[in-house]
């Protein structure tokens, strides 16, 4: 290793106890990493066992007879087409209607005068740091009289919009040069027409983080869909999951396989592009 | 701010607004929906929380503080707020101390670095009421590997999410699982931000690695530090997915937390004021800590 590529203060003499605590300090590290990955192996493993290999004594991690039984009775033993589906409209309609209702308040925010624009900002600053749990039991009251409750507009409407989301883009917007858009106006552009194609197509890193986002938190989301769902139709992946879980009897590689594609998604998307996941949380501690 | 905007804004700003009507069609939805949705539930949890209330009843008394009074003598709500408690105490120190060491081995870029950070932080895209029955499955007595493990080392197996002293450090080590790369990720970030120079020439006067770290790299993430922290107690105070799905606050209550309890009171007893008693604890709780903490920061800041 040529250390002359290193910063000056990474230059030590490389002296054997210093290396044998290197050393130590990697093996430990490789430990817990296997750790942190052994749920997802032994998820996917389980999947693709038989019911004789589920149940072996002593647990095997790896399958003895590979079968693919889980992904094909997965759909009968549970309405897992319908969770899946409900999973895609909940979290993808969270995304879609949040992240333009979020973009459009962190314009006005962000580049607009109007009156009353002090106050909106503090609600959205207020509201930012308050936890849903705390909401949570006047919510339900709240989509109970709307008679909203076990559908898709309860669970999509009261996240339409987020304090984060908005204070998000608005910094991002508050960045970019205001040349661009006084140039507009002065033309005669409309505001909606600066909003539409200046600001957003210059936002797309920070639209693309947030919806990320906003995808992952409410696709994993279980105590909101648990609270605001009540008909097995209506739930989601991970509320549908738990139950079905929580039954008497279960078919733990049919469980594991549900658990596996409702994963499948998320983990691929990070494949491809982690930093977009990375962004929106790193944002979070900047602020 | 440019030249050129500044006489435009300035100068016509209290006689008229420069763009009133587009201002408030785009702010319009976000509003409604926080003010509906958000801002008005905190109001009315706290008006719920002074009434004997109800869905199943058709009127809903009021009865002042008496559900406060009634939480301070109830036994399972200290008891709630006890398990919360620990949980917090122990997760967030860990949390933050694992976070950061993690940071600090992984901010440089290297291959086998950013490999690990994509370990480390993959737990947390992963649903945790998902996960939490893997863990379930993992810790099983019977059917589980680690059981497995414990039999083969000639360990008596142990039912660890049905003991009452396992099953909290049981539940702690699972959140800890899901949440420190979060925590390692807000850090990277930090680290990332921090200037070179500012390292390079500490070593050059001769400062070692933990005095580089104490007194150049610290004080430098000072904010982000304090984000982590706050978010991390915030998250710890409201843990509930992995409660629910692996012990249901079980055995005999050892597990149960403010937020696992809140739901039990409004969603299986409906006893909505009194669960919205329990919220409004929580709120305040949350909101006491990050007070002090952004307290105790600035204090030093002053230091």
């Amino acid at each position: 290793m040529s250390t002359s590529s290193l910063p000056v203060y990474l230059r030590h003499q490389r002296t054997p106890l210093r290396l044998t605590l290197t050393i130590i300090g990697w093996v430990v590290i490789s430990l817990i990493a296997l750790f942190v990955v052994f749920p997802f192996v032994w998820m996917i493993l389980t999947s693709f066992k038989t019911e004789k290999d589920v149940f072996a004594l002593p647990a095997q991690l790896w399958p003895a007879h590979w079968s693919f039984l889980s992904y094909s009775e997965i759909w009968k033993e549970l309405p897992f087409a319908r969770l899946f589906l409900n999973s895609v409209i909940f979290a993808g309609g969270v995304t879609v209607i949040s992240v333009v209702f979020d973009s459009f308040a962190a314009y006005a925010l962000a580049r607009l005068d109007f009156p009353g624009k002090n106050i909106a900002f503090y609600l959205v600053i207020a509201t930012l740091m308050v936890p849903y749990q705390i909401t949570l039991i006047p919510l339900f009251q709240e989509l109970f009289n709307l008679q909203w409750l076990d559908s898709y507009q309860g669970l999509i409407v009261p996240r339409a919009t987020s304090a984060f989301g908005i204070f998000l883009l608005r910094q991002f917007f508050v960045s970019i040069p205001r040349d661009l858009d006084s140039a507009a106006r002065i033309d005669g552009a409309s505001e909606f027409r600066i909003y539409a194609q200046i600001m957003m197509p210059l936002a797309k890193p920070a639209i693309a983080t947030l919806a990320v986002f906003q995808f992952m938190n409410n696709w994993n989301d279980f105590l909101w869909p648990l609270v605001v769902t009540s008909s097995t139709d209506m739930r989601t992946i991970p509320a549908g999951l738990t139950l079905f879980g929580g039954q008497y009897v279960v078919d733990y590689a049919v469980l594991m396989a549900g658990a596996t594609i409702s994963l499948l998604p998320l983990g691929l998307a990070f494949f491809f592009a982690q930093r977009y996941f990375v962004q929106g949380i790193a944002t979070t501690g900047i602020k | 701010m440019t030249q050129l905007a500044s006489p435009l804004n300035r100068t016509v700003r209290h006689r008229r607004w420069q763009n009133p009507k587009a201002g408030l069609l785009f702010l319009l939805p976000s509003t409604i929906i926080l003010i509906v949705f958000v801002a008005y539930p905190i109001v009315q949890s706290a008006w719920m929380s002074l009434h004997n209330w109800s869905y199943l009843q058709s009127t809903q008394p009021f009865i002042g503080f008496q559900n406060y009074i009634a939480l301070a003598s109830d036994p399972r709500f200290w008891n709630a707020l006890g398990n919360t408690a620990i949980f917090s105490a122990v997760t967030v120190p860990l949390q933050v101390v694992v976070g950061m060491l993690l940071a600090i081995k992984f901010s440089r870029s290297s291959w086998f670095a950013s490999f690990f950070r994509s370990i480390y932080f993959f737990p947390v895209i992963s649903a945790f009421a998902t996960m939490a029955i893997v863990w379930k499955f993992l810790l099983s007595p019977d059917i589980g590997p680690f059981a497995a493990w414990e039999h083969a080392l000639g360990i008596p197996t142990v039912n660890i999410l049905q003991s009452t002293s396992l099953a909290l450090p049981a539940v702690i080590v699972v959140g800890l699982w899901k949440n420190v790369g979060f925590t390692m990720v807000i850090l990277i970030a930090a680290l990332q931000e921090v200037p070179e120079s500012l390292n390079e020439a500490a070593a050059l006067d001769g400062a070692g690695s933990w005095g580089r770290f104490r007194n150049v790299t610290l004080p430098a993430i000072r904010q982000p530090l304090l984000f982590a922290t706050i978010l991390a107690v915030i998250a710890s105070l409201q843990v509930f997915d992995q409660v629910y799905v692996m012990t249901g606050g079980g055995p005999l209550f050892h597990t149960e937390t403010l937020v696992t309890y809140m739901y039990q009171l409004g969603f299986q007893q409906y006893r909505s004021g009194y669960a919205a008693a329990v919220a409004w604890v929580l709120f305040i709780l949350i909101m006491l800590v990050s007070v002090v903490q952004l307290r105790i920061f600035r204090y030093r800041d002053v230091d």
